[in-house]
């Protein structure tokens, strides 16, 4: 336990001193639910527009924040040898990999209170009935898509490419998913791709639980889906993550 | 003569059809400061990544610190400082803020002032990593390697990049660690190094051990001495084993002639001469 705290303070020391990380993982959604919440206004599907955005966007940050930012981090902790370093000390590798992500779930935790806060401040968003669920809910999707963060890591094989392979998923991935508004009048063939991906059932969750105000029993298949997804990803990790550099 | 920190005996590497390592031994004392050359792809680093517990060997058995390095035990890593042929480690945190989160994962670290001031880094005390210049990120890892006073350090080239002056300094903390007893197994390119620091040496070529002892018997393998000197501006070089006569007779000469033998030198080949021979080949 000492041990974890210990790492887990490592981890969020590395993570806010590092200026990219701090703007493109934190700062980012929400510059960006700033920016499309001055251009969406009305109500869609009988919610306002806001609050369908902001749904959305908790959705992005998490999988930005617990897919993207973990999965680059990771390689690039590993090509300079930093995995492989730590790896010779006497900290067990479960620790370290337990406090990684436990921070990456600190930062997202974070993340989506500052969103629900922005949103009620600016664009009165209503403050979230079942916040105890929707935090459950959030925290499981982030976990799902640390998962996938893992797997990614693990296939990725350079530094140089990581940032941008990471995004070239995380992008269309999260304009297929709804993040950025309602996929309604998306082609059939993008709504059935968007079908596929964990973020779209991930928000199906946030909404159901913030926009419906239902308990989060009642998306039991998309809770599934999810799931599904994250531990796919860690079976991927398991058997392809390396401490090593693969390209020295 | 105290108990082996380290035995190697018989070990071989293969990397796919590649034999890194064809069958090597060898001992290392407690204590001792041990140095392995060799020329690029000799299987330097494989041979100290083995024994950190990275690779896993082929056949051969090995002992460090009584462990089974392969075996990876949490109370061998208490017990060992790795420097890495290369590593890139937090490049935003300070000097500082590293070495405690490193010495944060050990039982009973080292002061991390101390270690820092060791590794002559106090004036970057406070530095970001990433501003750090390549000799001086050298001595983080240096540093690194030391902060969970281990018995044992394993340093793969931990020198390289380093000006004369810095390298100076990282000789006097090898001698220091040897001083409080530590084991130390590095690897290094530079000869004048493992003639300073190292208690013995092996050569390693193609995969196995050309040659092993102390730098001095090392010397002495190559019995010819080496006489310099100008005569009508141009050197003259002559190899000899019998350099009593030669320079008798070559005093005797320019005696005679009333010359004086101009930048007359009489040196027994260094550690690079014979280290150059051995690794020529046969
Ligand atoms: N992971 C690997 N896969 C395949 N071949 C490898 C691997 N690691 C090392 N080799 C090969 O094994 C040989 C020994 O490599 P090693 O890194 O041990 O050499 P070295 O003596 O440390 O060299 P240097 O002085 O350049 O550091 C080289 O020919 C190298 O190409
Ligand atoms: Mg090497």
């Amino acid at each position: 336990m000492r041990l974890f705290l210990h790492q887990l303070r490592a981890e969020q020391l590395q993570f806010w001193r590092s200026r990219e990380a701090a703007i493109f993982i934190f700062v980012f959604p929400m510059l960006l639910f700033l920016l499309l919440g001055s251009v969406y206004s009305g109500t869609i599907s009988g919610h306002p527009a806001r609050e369908v955005l902001l749904a959305g966007m908790l959705g992005y940050g998490a999988a930005n924040t617990a897919f993207a930012g973990l999965g680059i981090s990771l390689v690039i902790r590993r090509e300079g040898g930093l995995l492989k370093r730590i790896r010779s000390t006497p900290l067990p590798a479960a620790t370290y990999l337990g406090a990684v992500l436990v921070s990456t779930l600190l930062v997202f935790a974070l993340q989506a209170v500052l969103l629900l806060v922005l949103g009620r401040l600016l664009y009165g968003t209503h403050v979230p009935d079942r916040l105890g669920s929707l935090a459950l809910v959030l925290l499981f999707g982030a976990a799902a898509f640390a998962g996938l963060g893992l797997a990614v890591a693990s296939l990725i094989r350079s530094a140089e490419g990581s940032s941008a392979a990471v995004n070239v998923i995380l992008l269309p991935m999260a304009f297929l998913s709804g993040s950025f508004g309602p996929t309604r009048r998306y082609p059939e063939v993008l709504r059935a791709i968007g079908d596929a991906l964990p973020l779209r059932y991930f928000i199906k969750l946030v909404n159901g639980v913030y926009l419906d105000d239902r308990a989060p029993w009642h998306y039991g298949t998309a809770a599934g889906v999810l799931a599904a997804w994250g531990v796919a990803g860690l079976v991927v990790a398991a058997r392809r993550f390396s401490w090593e550099p693969r390209s020295a | 003569m105290s108990a082996a920190a380290i035995s190697v005996t018989d070990l071989r590497k293969s990397y796919g059809d590649f034999q890194a390592l064809r069958g090597i031994g060898f001992d290392i004392r407690e204590g001792e400061v041990f140095g392995l050359l060799g020329p690029n792809g000799a299987g330097k680093t494989t041979t100290v990544e083995i024994l950190e517990g990275y690779r896993r060997r082929d056949t051969g058995s090995i002992e460090v610190l009584g462990f089974d390095p392969q075996r990876f035990e949490i109370g061998f890593r208490e017990r060992i400082g790795v420097v890495l042929q290369q590593s890139q480690l937090l490049p935003n945190l300070t000097v500082a803020e590293t070495h405690r989160i490193f010495a944060g994962y050990y039982e009973q670290p080292r002061d991390i002032d101390e270690v820092i001031q060791l590794v002559g880094l106090a004036e970057k005390r406070d530095a970001r990593v990433r501003t750090l210049s390549g000799g001086q990120k050298r001595r983080l890892d240096l540093g690194l390697a030391l902060v969970g006073d281990p018995d044992l350090v394993f340093l793969d080239e931990p020198t390289t990049g380093f000006d004369p002056a810095a390298r100076r300094i990282a000789w006097d903390m090898i001698r220091s660690l040897r001083s409080l007893g530590k084991t130390v197994l590095l690897t290094t390119h530079y000869l004048d190094e493992a003639q300073e620091l190292c208690d013995r040496v092996a050569v390693l070529r193609e995969g196995l051990i050309v040659r092993i002892g102390t730098p001095a018997e090392l010397r002495g393998t190559s019995l010819e001495t080496e006489i310099r000197y100008r005569k009508d501006g141009q050197d003259v070089v002559v190899r000899t084993l019998e350099p009593t006569r030669v320079l008798s007779e070559l005093t005797a000469e320019a005696l005679a002639a009333g010359r004086e033998l101009e930048g007359l030198e009489v040196r027994r080949p260094t550690l690079e001469d014979v280290y150059l021979e051995l690794v020529a080949g046969e």
